[in-house]
């Protein structure tokens, strides 16, 4: 079978990933183009006799090399040369999105235009001759409603048409005015001579790029031919001049002036008309006047995100409890059927409990993703962005950063993984790179059995108000961090905030599943595997090399020592089936061995590579008032922040400590001269902001681009966590606390 | 200018980025706007241009010079 590539291309909301699903329907596969973080989404369509293999673009709204979308899908387009760009187009919206389709004409690739939402366009008493269209563009177009699949077929008709007959699309050429035209002229002569970069792209379209001051291909052009770049430079430079000192503008406006002329001059040759004021106001723009209103839009917007925390959080409940007894159902079916010894503790705690603890957060992913893609493809996000933007511009951050930071936790109790995947909403690049780094400061669901377990022990009395406090407390800090990082690392003016207010519109139930199983299975597949290895890493660092034979041989000699001076206890409890048909003798016998061994875990743990660090770490750890025991707690919480609770139970010889009756662990903390409120204090300061668990770090990496990045939210944080604790414990012991 | 006052652009005088973004969504000389709204903190402001809605803030929108009707 004949295969064909075919590109989809328009503007973002145009309704383009509608018609690739209406096009390809579940026969999709999301990947990245290489070396970005862009989306790259394929897909199949078969039509006869012929594969059409579907490559959904990035949408854009223009072709220069501004944002990563607009290189990338540039650079798909020349050098994949798809057979033709089927440029999705907003009939309700035909000035604008024509810009884009122009600018695929000057590259000189074949297009058809998809006037896509023409019902809308006749609802709003817009009438287009696509005919007419179609001859003074000289490209085919087709009338779409991508929504209901009206229009696809005929789409497809066309293209297999173009492909069959090898029509070889025209370039387009429009006058930008006389002066750039004639330096153009000028231009295309010698670039064709020297063939400069003529190979990749058209020699006129090189000369056009290079007037407007385009930074990738100016850099593609001085590294193929710098002699002949700065001569063709010194020609823009002329040019420039000129058009500075006559009009007072640059030729980059004059050209956008031009092709925005070409387009109006089309449209009124009877392409289009009117009926009414284009700029009134429709039911989109009513609702708007509720839901943007001074007063009621942001208590509305807080309603929504409530109603979307409620969503994400309270019915993914379910699901991951059902995952979470599956997995302990698992860990049981292991502890009864492996035999003992290190295999087995390597399934249980490291396997097992790490593969359970990534699956445990899939349902978190589908309802938070569900969620958001309701209110992305309803176009409210970008309302949100609009309302917000004012306040977390003054952090460096864009309005959509609120997003991200609420599901992490903003409202105590979210999560960092689906915060961090949040971020992709937001298309400034360095606004995004300084979310993504601060969202595992908020007060994940899994930090706040630490939390509770701290105050319960010093603050029982205030437990509302330290909480509310502690939600607080990780706002400021995330901000002003944000703050600091756009100063330092991530520095660099704002993002032009220029973005459109999409009308609302129901999203399709089939996008909103599409959507969410691409973003989930993307989680899975990806995070699944680092995070085994990981998991296995730590659990080997919390178990070797174990306690030194004599430790081992001392508490053998203890439990002997035991059931030797209660012979007839010790057998009661072999033979004992059912621990409630105990004798007191036998129970208190139970009691005491299971003593010594919450102890020789403490030893075990102590001697282990954690226990090791843990201890090498009290002098500096100290500090902050935290010892040992706290130190190996939070090498545990690397793994999964409420591990604290857990590992801090085994290192108080406490045995087994569930997470929801840390009663007797918070007791012991209390009463432990090691500690006081002051030290509980530090701790929480240094939990809130010391290094994401590994599955967030994980989601950094990829989220960043990069290993870099992930590492720097590990000791950077670190750093920066520590620094406040031990400022927080100086501080306070200084006062006299 | 205030809420839904309307005028034709006579100039963007932005470049960079800015102008190119500024450019690329409609907003040249000659063509007419209107103001939609503001945000609740009076910054971003909503333009109404060719039928859709833009916003851009109110620093960004400095660079464009608009003749009122």
């Amino acid at each position: 079978m004949a295969e064909t590539t075919l590109a989809l291309a328009g503007n973002p909301n145009a309704g383009k990933t509608t018609l690739f699903n209406a096009l390809t329907g579940a026969r999709q596969h999301v990947g990245n183009y290489p070396g970005v973080t862009v989306e790259k989404k394929e897909g199949v369509h078969v039509h006869a006799d012929r594969r059409f293999k579907i490559v959904d673009l990035p949408g854009t709204y223009s072709l220069t090399a501004y944002s990563l979308e607009e290189v990338v899908a540039r650079d798909f387009l020349v050098n994949e040369r798809p057979a033709a760009v089927i440029d999705i187009v907003d009939a309700a919206n035909l000035e604008r999105n024509l810009y884009l389709t122009l600018q695929f004409m000057e590259l000189g690739v074949p297009v058809i235009v998809a006037l896509n939402m023409i019902d809308v366009a006749h609802q709003r008493g817009i009438a287009i001759d696509t005919d007419q269209l179609s001859r003074l563009l000289n490209v085919p177009v087709v009338a779409t409603i991508a929504r209901r699949g009206e229009g696809k077929a005929e789409l497809i008709e066309v293209a297999e048409r173009i492909v069959g007959e090898g029509v070889t699309p025209q370039r387009l050429d429009i006058s930008y005015g006389e002066d750039i035209d004639h330096a153009l002229a000028e231009m295309e002569t010698t670039i064709t001579a020297a063939e400069h970069l003529t190979d990749v792209y058209p020699a006129r379209w090189v000369a056009l790029k290079y007037m407007e001051n385009d930074e990738q291909i100016l850099a593609l052009g001085r590294k193929a031919n710098a002699e002949l770049s700065a001569a063709l430079a010194a020609t823009v430079a002329k040019v420039t001049d000129h058009i500075k000192a006559t009009l007072d503008l640059y030729p980059e406006a004059v050209i956008a002036d031009h092709r925005y002329g070409f387009i109006k001059s089309i449209l009124q040759q009877g392409v289009l008309a009117v009926q009414h004021d284009r700029n009134r106001l429709y039911m989109s723009d009513r609702i708007d006047s509720v839901l943007t209103n001074r007063f009621a839009g942001p208590l509305i917007m807080l309603a929504v995100v409530w109603g979307l925390y409620q969503f994400t959080f309270t019915y993914s409940a379910m699901p991951v409890s059902w995952l979470e007894s599956f997995f302990g159902w698992l860990g049981g079916l292991a502890e009864a059927y492996l035999p003992d010894g290190l295999i087995k503790s390597m399934v249980i705690a490291g396997i097992i409990d790490g593969v359970g603890g990534v699956l445990g957060f899939v349902p978190l992913i589908m309802f938070m993703f569900l969620g958001i893609a309701f209110l992305e493809d309803s176009g409210y996000m970008a309302r949100v962005a609009f309302m917000l933007d004012r306040v977390f511009r003054i952090f460096g951050l864009h309005g959509s950063s609120v997003m991200a930071f609420i599901v992490s936790g903003g409202i105590a109790g979210g999560c960092a993984v689906p915060g961090v995947m949040a971020t992709r909403t937001l298309k400034s690049p360095r606004e995004r790179l300084a979310t993504l780094l601060t969202v595992p400061f908020m007060n994940c669901g899994a930090k706040l059995p630490v939390f509770a377990l701290l105050v319960a022990a010093f603050f029982a009395s205030h437990e509302a108000l330290v909480m509310f406090i502690l939600t607080l407390v990780s706002w400021m800090g995330a901000l002003l961090v944000a703050k600091l990082l756009r100063t330092t690392v991530v520095r660099g003016e704002a993002t032009p905030f220029v973005m459109e207010l999409p009308p609302y519109r129901l999203p399709t139930f089939k996008g909103l599943l599409i959507h969410t199983w691409e973003r989930t299975w993307q989680y899975i597949r990806k995070a699944g595997t680092v995070i085994l290895g990981i998991s296995i890493v730590l659990w080997t660092l919390m178990t070797f090399p174990g306690a030194p034979d004599a430790v081992q041989q001392r508490f053998a000699n203890e439990r002997q020592a035991l059931l030797a001076a209660a012979p007839q206890a010790a057998l009661a409890l072999e033979n004992a089936t059912d621990a409630t048909a105990l004798s007191p003798a036998a129970t208190d016998l139970q009691t005491q061995l299971d003593g010594i061994s919450a102890r020789e875990a403490e030893a075990a743990l102590r001697y282990s590579v954690a226990g090791r660090i843990g201890t090498a770490l009290e002098s500096l750890s100290r500090l902050a008032g935290l010892d040992w025991r706290t130190n190996i707690a939070l090498l545990g919480g690397f793994a999964a922040k409420e591990v604290v609770v857990s590992t801090l139970g085994t290192a108080y010889s406490l045995g087994e400590v569930d997470v929801p009756a840390s009663g007797s662990l918070a007791q012991k903390l209390a009463a432990s001269p090691n500690w006081r409120p002051l030290t509980a204090i530090s701790l929480m300061a240094f939990i809130m902001f010391y290094a994401p668990c590994f599955v967030s770090v994980v989601c950094i990496a990829r989220e960043a681009g990069g290993w870099r990045w992930g590492v720097f939210s590990m000791v950077f944080n670190t750093v920066l966590a520590f620094t406040l604790a031990v400022i927080v414990f100086q501080a306070g012991t200084f006062l006299g606390f | 200018m205030r809420d839904n006052q309307s005028g034709i652009i006579r100039a963007v005088k932005a470049d960079g980025e800015l102008g190119r973004r500024i450019r690329d969504m409609g907003l040249v000389p000659g063509t007419a706007i209107r103001i939609q709204g503001r945000a609740p903190l009076y910054d971003p402001v909503a333009l109404r241009v060719m039928g859709f809605t833009l916003t851009l803030r109110n620093n960004e929108a400095d660079y464009i010079e608009v003749e009122v009707d």
